[in-house]
C-alpha cells in the first residue's frame, strides 16, 4: 500500500474534454490495494473511458459490495456518489439508486465472489431487471480480501498459490449473463486497456444491463504458476474476438477495417462501435450463438474476450415500469400527492 | 530503437537537466538535498570542489542551470538553484577540515598563471595540492580579475570576494601584484614549465558616431569606468546619465551611476526589450530602481557645444520579424528624438584583446583576436601555453571560467608529468546507488512540492540607493531557504526498470502523474514518439528503452518530465522499478590525481 498522495502535477499537455475536465479529474486518492492487482488497471481504465466520454463526475454513481474489487469504487471518480454496500449486496443497492435517479450513470463494481459466490441471487435478478447500468466484476479467480480462498469462477484443477487444486466446477459469468438477459455482455483482461475501455464507454452509454466481466489478477494470492487468472495465464490463452472501437456521436470514424470482417453498430445516442471480427462467423447480435462459441472455446482451453453481444435497442427497467421521465427523486409533494380529483380519477379506472 | 544503455555516464546526467546545462557541472540535486538538512558546509563544499566560487557564484552567476531546470517544463519558474548556493554559503560553518592538504614537498615543475582572474584561481586551487610551484602575475594590485573590477559591491559584497579568492592564495600561491605582462616572449624565456593565460578579454568596445571625438571627456567605456568605481578611483558622477547598450554591463553602469550621485539615469538600446543581452532578472532589478529602459533607439550622433557633451540623437526604429524568426529593424517613421546628457557610458561589448603576446612564437589567432586551441585540452599551437576563461573563447563568465580551469588544468598536470594530453586524460563515469529503505521509504524527500518559487528579499530601496557598498538582495534566510529547497524534483535519483521482473501489470503507466511511460511494440523513435501515451514537447530528453518483455512489447520512458516522485517504484509489485540516485564523476585534477 502506498501512503504518498499522487500529486497534482501532470504532464503539460494532458488532453482538456469537452466539458474542460482532464483524465486526472476523473481519478480518486491512491489506491490502497497490493502493487501490481489488476483492480487498479480496471479503475484507470474506468477513469480514462470516462474523461474521454466527457460525462460529468457529479452525474455518477458507484456502487460496490465487499471485496479488493468492491474498495476500488473509492479510488476513481472521487467528486461522484458512491454507496459501498454489503458482500454481495450490490445489485439491490445500485436497483434503488437507479430507481431514485435514472440521470445517473450507475457503475457498479463486483468480484468473483461478490458476484458469483455470495450474491448470485442478486446477480441473477439485476439482470433479469435490466437496471441501465455498468455492472463491472473484477474476475481474479479468489477472494483476494480474505487472502485467497477459492471463489465460484475459480477453474476446476487450477491451483491455490500453496499447491492444493480446484475440486469444484467453475461458474462462468458470461455465460450466466448471456442466458438470462444481459442486453450488453463482454469479456476483457484488466492487461488490455486498449480492449478494455471501449468497451466501457460502450456499456455505459448502452441503455440497459451493461456486462463485463474483466479477468483482472490478484497479485498477492492467484498469480503463481496452476493459477488460469495470472497475468501469464490469460497472456497466453486469451482469444480475442472482435476488436471494438467506440465513436461517440459526430465524433469523425478514424478506423478502416478489411470490408467483411467489419461491422458498425449504431447505439440509440448516436454513437457508433465498429467492430472488428477476428472471427469471420461470429455473431455478435446472436446470443445463442455467442453462448455456443464462448463454451466451445473455453472447451478447448481458451478465454474468448472482447464484445461478446449487444442489443443496440433493448429497453431497460423504466421502460419496462414506464416510470416518468423525470427522476423519481426529483418528484414533489404536488407531484406525488396530486389532490382528490386525481385519486377519484384513478379509482374510477378500477370500476 | 536500441534498449537503453544505463551505464553511459551521459544518459542519466542528461536526465540532472541543471547539472548538465552547468558548465562545471555542479551536482545541484544532491547540494539542495544537503541544503534541506541543514548540512550547509558540505553543500558549500560540493560547490567548491565543482565551481571553486560558491559565495560568489550564489550572487553572480549566469545561471544557465535555470532556464534548464525540469520545473520550467512541469510548471513555469526554475528552482531557485542560484540563490540556493548562496544559503550553503551564508550559513556554511568551518570548513577548514574539508579543505585539500597542500604539500610542503613541491614535485618540481613550475607553472605561470598570467591574470589573476576566477580563470587563473580554479587552475591554481586545482594545482596545488598536487605539489605544483605555482606563480601568479596580475597588473592590479590584488586578485579576482572582473569578480572585482567589474561586478559592483552591492551585487558581490567585497568580503565574500575576498573569501573566496584569499582561500586560493592561502594554499600557497606565489603572487605578483602590480605586475603587468608587456611580453609573453620573455615570459617564456623565464623557468616554467607551463604557462596558462587567464587575462580575460578587457577591452570595451567604442562607437564612432559624429561628436565623439569632440564629447570625448564626457563619454566613458562603461568596464573602465566600473573598474575605476571598483578601485575608488571614481566616486560619482553628475548630472544627466546615458547608459549605451543592453547587456550586462550596461545593467551595472546604470544601477552604479544611480548610486554615486547622477540627476537621472536612463538605459538606451538599440534593439527590442526582449532580446537584451541582459538576463530577466538584472532588467527587473535595474527598473525596479526606477530606471528607464528605452529600447529601438539607435545612437546616431553625439550633440556637443563648446567641448562639451549636450546630448545624443537617436533614430526611431522598429523591429520585424523574419521568416527565420530573427528581429530586423526598420524605421518607425517617428522622428530622430534628442536625449539631453551630460555623461555617457558606453557598455556595448567587450571583445579580447592581448597586444602583449608577440604574434611570432607559435601562438596562432582566429580573426576575433581568440587563440586557436585544442577543444578538449585548451592548449594552444604552443604546446607550453594553455588558454582559459574569456582570453580562451571571448567573454563569458564566472562558471565558464571555473569550468575551463578544471580542463586546463588536468592538460597542464599531464603535460608536466609528459602524458599524452587526450589519451591519458581520466574518463567520465556514473555510479548508481539505490534509494530504498523500506517498504515505502526513500532516501529521499520523494514527494512532489507543488509550491511557487519563492522571492529573494531585497533591502529596503532608498537604503540600496545610498550605499554602492549595500548589497541589495538579502539572500533567502534558512528558512525560505529551505522551503525553496523542497522544490527541487530530485531529478539525479533516476528510475531504473529492470526488464526480466516485470510482469507487465500497468501499475507504473496508471501511477505516473506525468505520464511518462508507455508499454508497447518497439518502433523507431519517430513512430515511437507518437506512440506514448503523453508525446512529449522537448524531445531533448531521451527515451529510455527496455529489452523485449514477455509480451514482446518493450517499456518505454519518457525522461521528459518525470517529477522523479518515485511513485512506480512504490507501485511496482516487482522491484521491477528501483530509484536508483546517480552520481557522476567528472573528471577533475583532484580526483583524478587520487587515482
Ligand atoms: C560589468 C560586468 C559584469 C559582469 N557580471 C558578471 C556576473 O554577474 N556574473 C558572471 O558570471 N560574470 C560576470 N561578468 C563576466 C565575468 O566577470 C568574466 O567572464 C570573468 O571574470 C572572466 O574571468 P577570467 O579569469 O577569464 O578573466 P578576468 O576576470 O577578466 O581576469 C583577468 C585578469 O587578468 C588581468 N590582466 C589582463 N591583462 C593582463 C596583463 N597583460 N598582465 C597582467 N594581468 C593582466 C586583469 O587585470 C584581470 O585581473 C561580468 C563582466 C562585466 C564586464
Ligand atoms: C456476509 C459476508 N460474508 C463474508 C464476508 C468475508 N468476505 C469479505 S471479502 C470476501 C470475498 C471477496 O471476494 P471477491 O468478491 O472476489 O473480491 P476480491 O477481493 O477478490 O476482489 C469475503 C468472503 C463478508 N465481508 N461478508
Ligand atoms: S489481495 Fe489480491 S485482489 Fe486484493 S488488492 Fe491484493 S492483489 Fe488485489
Ligand atoms: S518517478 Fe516514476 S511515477 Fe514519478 S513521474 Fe517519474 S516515471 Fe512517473
Ligand atoms: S509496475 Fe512493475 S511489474 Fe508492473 S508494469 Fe510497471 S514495471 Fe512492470
Ligand atoms: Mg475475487
Amino acid at each position: 500500500m502506498t501512503f504518498v498522495a499522487k500529486p497534482r502535477v501532470h504532464h503539460p499537455k494532458l488532453p482538456v474534454n469537452e466539458i474542460g475536465l482532464t483524465r486526472r479529474d476523473y481519478e480518486g486518492p491512491v489506491s490502497t490495494l497490493c502493487a501490481g492487482c489488476g483492480h487498479d488497471s480496471v479503475s484507470a481504465a474506468i477513469v480514462q473511458a470516462c474523461a474521454e466520454l466527457s460525462l460529468p463526475p457529479h452525474k455518477f454513481a458507484k456502487i460496490s459490495g465487499i471485496g479488493c474489487s468492491s474498495k476500488t469504487p473509492s479510488y476513481f471518480l472521487s467528486k461522484s456518489h458512491g454507496f459501498n454496500s454489503v458482500h454481495g449486496r450490490m445489485p439491490s443497492v445500485a436497483t434503488g439508486a437507479n430507481l431514485a435517479n435514472r440521470d445517473l450513470y450507475c457503475i457498479g463494481v463486483s468480484g468473483d465472489g461478490d458476484t458469483a459466490s455470495i450474491g448470485l441471487g442478486q446477480f441473477a435478478h439485476i439482470v433479469r431487471r435490466r437496471i441501465n447500468m455498468l455492472y463491472v466484476v473484477d474476475n481474479n479467480g479468489t477472494y483476494g480480501l480474505t487472502k485467497g480462498q477459492f471463489s465460484a469462477t475459480n477453474d476446476k484443477g487450477s491451483t491455490s498459490k500453496k499447491g492444493l487444486p480446484n475440486l469444484n466446477e467453475p461458474i462462468d459469468l458470461v455465460s450466466l449473463a448471456l442466458q438470462i438477459g444481459a442486453s450488453f455482455v463482454a469479456r476483457s483482461f484488466s492487461g488490455d486497456k486498449k480492449q478494455l475501455v471501449p468497451l466501457i464507454k460502450a456499456a455505459l452509454i448502452h441503455k440497459g444491463f451493461g456486462f463485463i466481466d474483466v479477468i483482472s489478477p490478484c497479485v498477492a494470492f492467484n498469480n503463481h504458476q496452476g493459477s488460469t487468472k495470472s497475468y501469464d495465464y490469460i497472456r497466453d490463452h486469451s482469444e480475442p474476438v472482435v476488436v471494438t472501437d467506440y465513436f461517440a456521436a459526430q465524433e469523425e470514424i478514424t478506423v478502416d477495417y478489411a470490408p467483411g470482417t467489419s461491422e458498425e453498430v449504431h447505439m440509440p445516442d448516436g454513437s457508433v462501435l465498429c467492430l472488428q471480427k477476428l472471427d469471420e462467423k461470429f455473431d455478435v447480435h446472436d446470443k445463442v450463438h455467442a453462448l455456443n462459441y464462448v463454451q466451445t472455446r473455453q472447451a478447448q482451453g481458451e478465454v474468448v474476450t472482447g464484445l461478446l453481444y449487444v442489443d443496440p435497442d433493448a429497453s431497460d427497467c423504466h421502460e419496462v415500469l414506464d416510470t416518468v421521465q423525470r427522476p423519481l427523486n426529483e418528484l414533489d409533494v404536488d407531484d406525488l400527492c396530486p389532490g382528490n380529483a386525481a385519486l377519484e380519477m384513478v379509482n374510477a379506472g378500477f370500476r | 530503437m536500441k534498449p537503453t544503455n544505463i551505464f553511459d555516464p551521459n544518459y542519466f546526467h542528461k536526465v540532472v537537466d541543471c547539472q548538465w546545462a552547468c558548465p562545471a557541472h555542479t551536482p545541484v540535486p544532491e547540494y539542495i538535498r544537503l541544503i534541506s538538512q541543514q548540512r550547509y558546509t558540505e553543500a558549500y563544499m560540493l560547490n567548491w570542489d565543482s565551481n571553486v566560487f560558491p559565495g560568489i557564484l550564489g550572487r553572480t552567476c549566469d545561471r544557465p542551470c535555470e532556464p534548464a531546470c525540469r520545473r520550467v517544463r512541469t510548471e513555469e519558474n526554475p528552482v531557485a538553484i542560484c540563490r540556493l548556493k548562496r544559503v550553503a554559503a551564508d550559513h556554511k560553518g568551518d570548513i577548514g577540515a574539508y579543505l585539500p592538504k597542500v604539500p610542503v614537498e613541491k614535485n618540481g615543475k613550475r607553472v605561470a598563471l598570467l591574470g589573476a582572474g576566477p580563470a587563473s584561481l580554479a587552475v591554481a586551487r586545482d594545482l596545488l595540492p598536487h605539489g605544483y610551484d605555482v606563480h601568479l602575475f596580475e597588473k592590479d594590485p590584488s586578485g579576482g580579475g572582473m569578480m572585482r573590477s567589474q561586478i559592483p559591491a552591492f551585487r558581490l559584497p567585497i568580503e565574500v570576494l575576498e573569501e573566496e579568492v584569499d582561500r586560493i592564495l592561502e594554499m600557497g600561491v606565489v603572487t605578483h601584484f602590480g605586475h603587468e605582462i608587456t611580453s609573453m616572449k620573455s615570459m617564456l624565456e623565464e623557468d616554467f614549465d607551463a604557462f596558462f593565460v587567464g587575462t580575460g578579454a578587457p577591452r570595451g568596445r567604442d562607437l564612432t558616431l559624429p561628436g565623439r571625438e569632440e564629447s570625448t571627456s564626457h563619454i566613458s567605456i562603461g568596464i573602465d569606468w566600473l573598474s575605476s568605481v571598483a578601485f575608488g578611483h571614481t566616486d560619482k558622477i553628475e548630472g544627466k546619465v546615458i547608459v549605451m547598450g543592453g547587456g550586462n554591463t550596461a545593467m551595472d553602469c546604470c544601477r552604479t551611476a544611480k548610486r554615486l550621485g547622477a540627476e537621472s539615469v536612463s538605459v538606451v538600446v538599440r534593439s527590442a526589450f526582449e532580446v537584451m543581452k541582459a538576463s530577466e532578472w538584472e532588467k527587473e532589478d535595474a527598473m525596479s530602481e526606477g530606471i528607464p529602459i528605452i529600447n529601438n533607439r539607435p545612437p546616431k550622433e553625439f550633440v556637443h557645444e563648446n567641448g562639451k557633451l549636450k546630448g545624443v540623437v537617436f533614430e526611431c526604429v522598429k523591429p520585424v520579424r523574419g521568416d527565420d524568426g530573427r528581429l530586423s529593424y526598420v524605421p518607425s517613421g517617428e522622428p530622430d528624438v534628442f536625449m539631453a546628457a551630460d555623461h555617457i557610458l558606453m557598455a556595448i561589448g567587450q571583445e579580447n584583446h592581448c597586444p602583449w603576446i608577440e604574434r611570432d612564437i607559435g601562438i596562432e589567432f582566429d580573426k576575433w583576436d581568440c587563440p586557436i586551441l585544442e577543444e578538449d585540452t585548451l592548449q594552444s599551437s604552443n604546446p607550453k601555453i594553455f588558454f582559459g576563461g574569456d582570453a580562451a573563447l571571448g567573454p563569458e563568465n564566472i562558471i565558464w571560467a571555473s569550468a575551463h580551469a578544471h580542463k586546463a588544468a588536468i592538460s597542464i598536470h599531464l603535460f608536466c608529468q609528459g602524458k599524452d594530453l587526450k589519451a591519458a586524460r581520466p574518463p567520465e563515469g556514473v555510479n548508481l546507488v539505490s534509494q530504498k529503505m523500506g517498504m515505502h521509504e526513500w532516501s529521499y524527500d520523494s514527494v512532489h512540492d507543488p509550491a511557487l518559487r519563492f522571492r529573494v528579499p531585497h533591502v529596503e530601496r532608498e537604503v540600496a540607493l545610498k550605499n554602492i557598498k549595500v548589497e541589495v538582495e538579502l539572500g533567502f534566510d534558512e528558512a525560505l531557504g529551505a522551503k525553496e529547497a523542497q522544490r527541487c524534483l530530485n531529478c539525479d535519483i533516476q528510475t531504473v526498470f529492470t526488464d526480466r521482473l516485470c510482469i507487465e501489470c500497468d501499475a507504473c503507466v496508471d501511477i505516473c502523474p506525468m505520464d511518462s511511460i508507455t508499454f508497447t511494440e518497439n518502433l523507431k523513435e519517430k513512430v515511437l514518439r507518437e506512440r506514448l501515451t503523453a508525446p512529449a514537447g522537448n524531445t531533448e530528453q531521451a527515451l529510455y528503452i527496455s529489452d523485449e518483455l514477455n509480451t514482446g512489447r518493450v517499456m518505454v520512458k519518457d525522461e521528459d518530465v518525470c517529477v522523479h516522485c518515485g511513485l512506480c517504484a512504490e507501485r511496482c509489485p516487482t522491484n521491477a522499478w528501483d530509484m536508483q540516485k546517480s552520481v557522476f564523476h567528472i573528471p577533475q585534477l583532484g580526483s583524478y590525481a587520487e587515482q
